[in-house]
């Protein structure tokens, strides 16, 4: 029993460019769905940034002037959800993994085209859901929606409205990750073993697993807190009987995970854009593939870190600060992977590899300061500080968002076959990069001085740090300008692009830009590993 | 592009994939393990934290009924395994028969539910014990009722003739699966809520 698909009429004058309006149809193309994520996505990023600018300017000042406390909490609440569950999340999942696997696994489409498209689609009206409590007083309890507060919260109809909007975009979560499981197992082309699939294919997979194990977890803890906000239970209403601390560990459970969906394909996109960019193999193939499943298995196993403070028993503590530490020895096999790809390579200092060495640079302060929190006996003493506001900003932002940049820069010519303006990449990786650092680092300082996250008033002695964050808030809200008038302009009326522009190894790159709507035109070829930069494709004798 | 490189491959199967749908469906249904997974841990800390459980007041769970509920949804299981040996043999009229028995078992199940609920001296909002229990059984009985409509469908379009073949019958494997899902589930409930 075979699912045939039909032969595509070849050679017409522009036979690969899109139309335009096809990217709002229920496309089932996966290279369609993958760029409707990215550009949906991004949308959320300028949304959920704009929200964060809000936030910035009200902490320009010690008192609480710009509005009222309240609608503080619903900013930051909404900033937070409007990042991790629309923007990076659907962004690295949704977004590159749709639009790469089938191309680096040399298969026509995702296993599952309708159900793809189906996933895409239900992120509209959990996306409304969201945005529509605005109207209605936004869930204003934080993205973690602790419970008593949430159940006691006076915006009752935001707090549901958020509840289903979450439950809506994990079951779409959910959906893609089973597609991307299916496909990777078995829809790689003849001859393509796991251990020559790009590393991106690992990456996504690990991710994939950790969707598919934790979502259906923070399903349960929302569908019982829905129960305390409508249906009149106490499952976490200590005055009824009810243990608030088994939501922290349900919600933790789902939401320690989340960060390694977010920083997992991120990874992977490292991994295809050095070794290209610096004309040389990646460094340590199989013990990047390895270790991005040893964060998969090992990151279900450290979400009560997030809980030290929760009265959790000694012995939990020292157990999931143990494991907790554990996840930084693969994280580290990774880093030094990409520093020795890096090393003695011809680098081609170009907008892709500066946010990958952005991106390393970051991330690495970020998983350091990580560390320090994994420890219980410092984490206790900064826990809800800005340090902590520091240190997850520098993992998402600088980490995710700086990855999700290498990797738009360096497949923008594969997926619109026309080249960005490199001059302008570089004015937005230096505005970026510059604007980031002053925004989070001296958030650490804050934290360490005592400033509690979630507030909108501070003592007067924060001021000036806050303000240099302001300012490199201001500088990083100002950075996506060239960046979306060099996308939108390139995108019309770029250079065209070369089918393999970086003369990059992996499949993507063998097929025209933009590719066939069947993605290859004849049938692809695998004629050297993906990462056999200056083997002479010696793959052949020496893996078969 | 070269092609006469050792290992290049260029074969015709890409345009073809063989059926991933049960991979999928079983990839699926071992996230949506999780989400009971999540609700029996609830429960579970919910039962170590509380100072008495069941709390003080709450009658003692017959046993009798819910016994043979679940004697019969795990019997079930076997009812709808036989229509998935049948079709292997083209065996459309037994595929049938045994969609219909086990269609009848699992009605039997939901209305001897229903029955429990309606005589229960406790309610959903009476004590946490009351809160876990309606919402573990109830999820569970969600399920059943997807079950149900799941082997609904494949009676309706058993009818068409040549739908199911014995090399073609991924609905009759697929509401199966579903179904011992349904039931490995109940197992792990009735041991929680009624034996433990």
């Amino acid at each position: 029993m075979t699912q045939v698909i039909p032969h595509y009429p070849v050679g017409d004058a522009q036979p690969n460019r899109t139309p335009w309006w096809t990217y709002f149809t229920f496309s089932t193309d996966h290279k369609v769905i993958g760029i409707q994520y990215l550009v949906t996505t991004f949308v959320f990023y300028l949304i959920g940034g704009a929200l964060a600018a809000i936030i910035r300017t009200e902490l320009a000042t010690p008192d609480s002037d710009l509005m009222p406390p309240e609608w503080y909490n619903g900013m930051f609440t909404m900033h937070g959800t409007v990042m991790i569950f629309l923007w990076i999340v659907p962004s690295v999942t949704g977004g590159f993994g749709n639009y790469l696997v089938p191309l680096m696994i040399g298969a026509r489409d995702m296993a599952f085209p309708f159900l793809n498209a189906l996933a895409f689609w239900m992120i509209v009206p959990g996306a409304a859901l969201l945005m529509g409590s605005f109207f209605v007083g936004p869930a204003s309890t934080g993205w973690t929606a602790y419970p008593p507060l949430s159940i006691l919260t006076d915006q009752h109809a935001g707090q549901i409205m958020w509840i289903f909007s979450l439950l809506i975009i994990g079951t779409s979560s959910i959906l893609a990750a089973v597609n991307f499981v299916v496909t990777i197992w078995s829809m790689r082309m003849p001859g393509m073993k796991l251990f020559d699939m790009p590393l991106f294919c690992w990456a996504t997979l690990a991710a994939a697993i950790m969707v598919l194990t934790s979502t259906p977890v923070l399903a349960g803890a929302l569908i019982l807190l829905s129960f305390d906000l409508m249906g009149g239970t106490n499952f976490f209403n200590p005055t009824g009987g009810g243990d608030p601390v088994v939501y922290q560990h349900l919600f933790w459970f789902y939401s320690h995970p989340a960060v390694y969906v977010m920083i997992l394909p991120v990874f992977g996109i490292i991994s295809e854009v050095l070794p290209p960019h610096a004309r040389k193999p990646i460094f340590g193939y199989k013990a990047i593939a390895y270790s991005s499943m040893m964060i998969c298995a090992l990151g279900l196993f450290v979400w009560a870190h997030h809980m030290f403070t929760s009265g959790t028993p000694d012995w939990l503590r020292i157990f999931f600060m143990v494991a907790t530490l554990l996840v930084a020895v693969p994280t580290g096999i990774k880093v030094f992977s990409w520093l020795a790809t890096l090393w003695g390579g011809k680098l081609r200092l170009e907008s892709p590899l500066l946010f990958g060495v952005g991106f390393i640079s970051m991330f690495v302060v970020g998983g350091l300061s990580g560390v320090m929190l994994g420890s219980a006996p410092i984490d206790i003493h900064v826990h809800d500080t800005y340090f902590v506001v520091g240190h997850f900003h520098y993992v998402l932002f600088g980490g995710s968002v700086f990855g999700i940049y290498a990797g738009l820069y360096h497949w923008f010519p594969k997926m619109t076959g026309r080249m960005f303006n490199e001059f302008w990449g570089k004015v937005h990786f230096v505005l970026t990069f510059v604007g980031f650092n002053l925004c989070f680092l001296p958030m650490h300082i804050l934290g360490l001085m005592g400033m509690p996250r979630r507030v909108a008033q501070y003592d007067p002695q924060f001021t000036t740090i806050n303000q240099i964050c302001t300012f490199g808030a201001f500088l990083l809200a100002i950075s996506t300008i060239p960046f979306l008038i060099n996308a939108v302009y390139s995108w019309l009326w770029g250079e065209p692009a070369a089918d393999n522009p970086w003369q990059a190894l992996t499949l993507e790159w063998t097929t025209s830009s933009p590719p066939h709507p069947h993605n290859w035109e004849g049938e692809p070829v695998l004629e050297s590993g993906p990462y056999d930069y200056g083997k002479e494709y010696s793959r052949s004798s020496s893996r078969h | 592009m070269t092609t006469t490189m050792h290992g290049a491959i260029a074969p015709s199967e890409t345009t073809h994939h063989p059926d991933l749908r049960l991979f999928g469906l079983i990839v699926f249904l071992c996230s949506e393990g999780m989400l009971f997974f999540g609700l029996f841990a609830a429960y579970l800390t919910f039962r170590a934290v509380a100072t008495e459980w069941p709390p003080e007041g709450t009658p003692e769970l017959e046993l009798l009924l819910p016994g043979i509920n679940t004697i019969i949804l795990v019997s079930s299981s076997f009812v709808i395994h036989q229509a998935d040996e049948a079709i292997k043999e083209n065996k459309l009229a037994a595929v049938r028969g045994w969609f219909l028995a086990t269609f009848v078992m699992g009605a039997i199940f939901i209305a001897g539910q229903v029955y429990e609920y309606a005589h229960l001296e406790f309610g959903l909002t009476s004590h946490l014990f009351g809160s876990t229990f309606y919402i573990l059984t109830g999820f569970h009985g969600l399920h059943v009722l997807i079950g149900l409509t799941l082997i609904a469908a494949v009676l309706a379009r058993s009818l068409k003739p040549g739908h199911y073949t014995e090399h073609s019958h991924f609905g009759i494997a697929a509401a199966s699966i579903y179904w011992h899902f349904v039931d490995v589930i109940w197992i792990v409930l009735f041991l929680l809520l009624y034996l433990l």
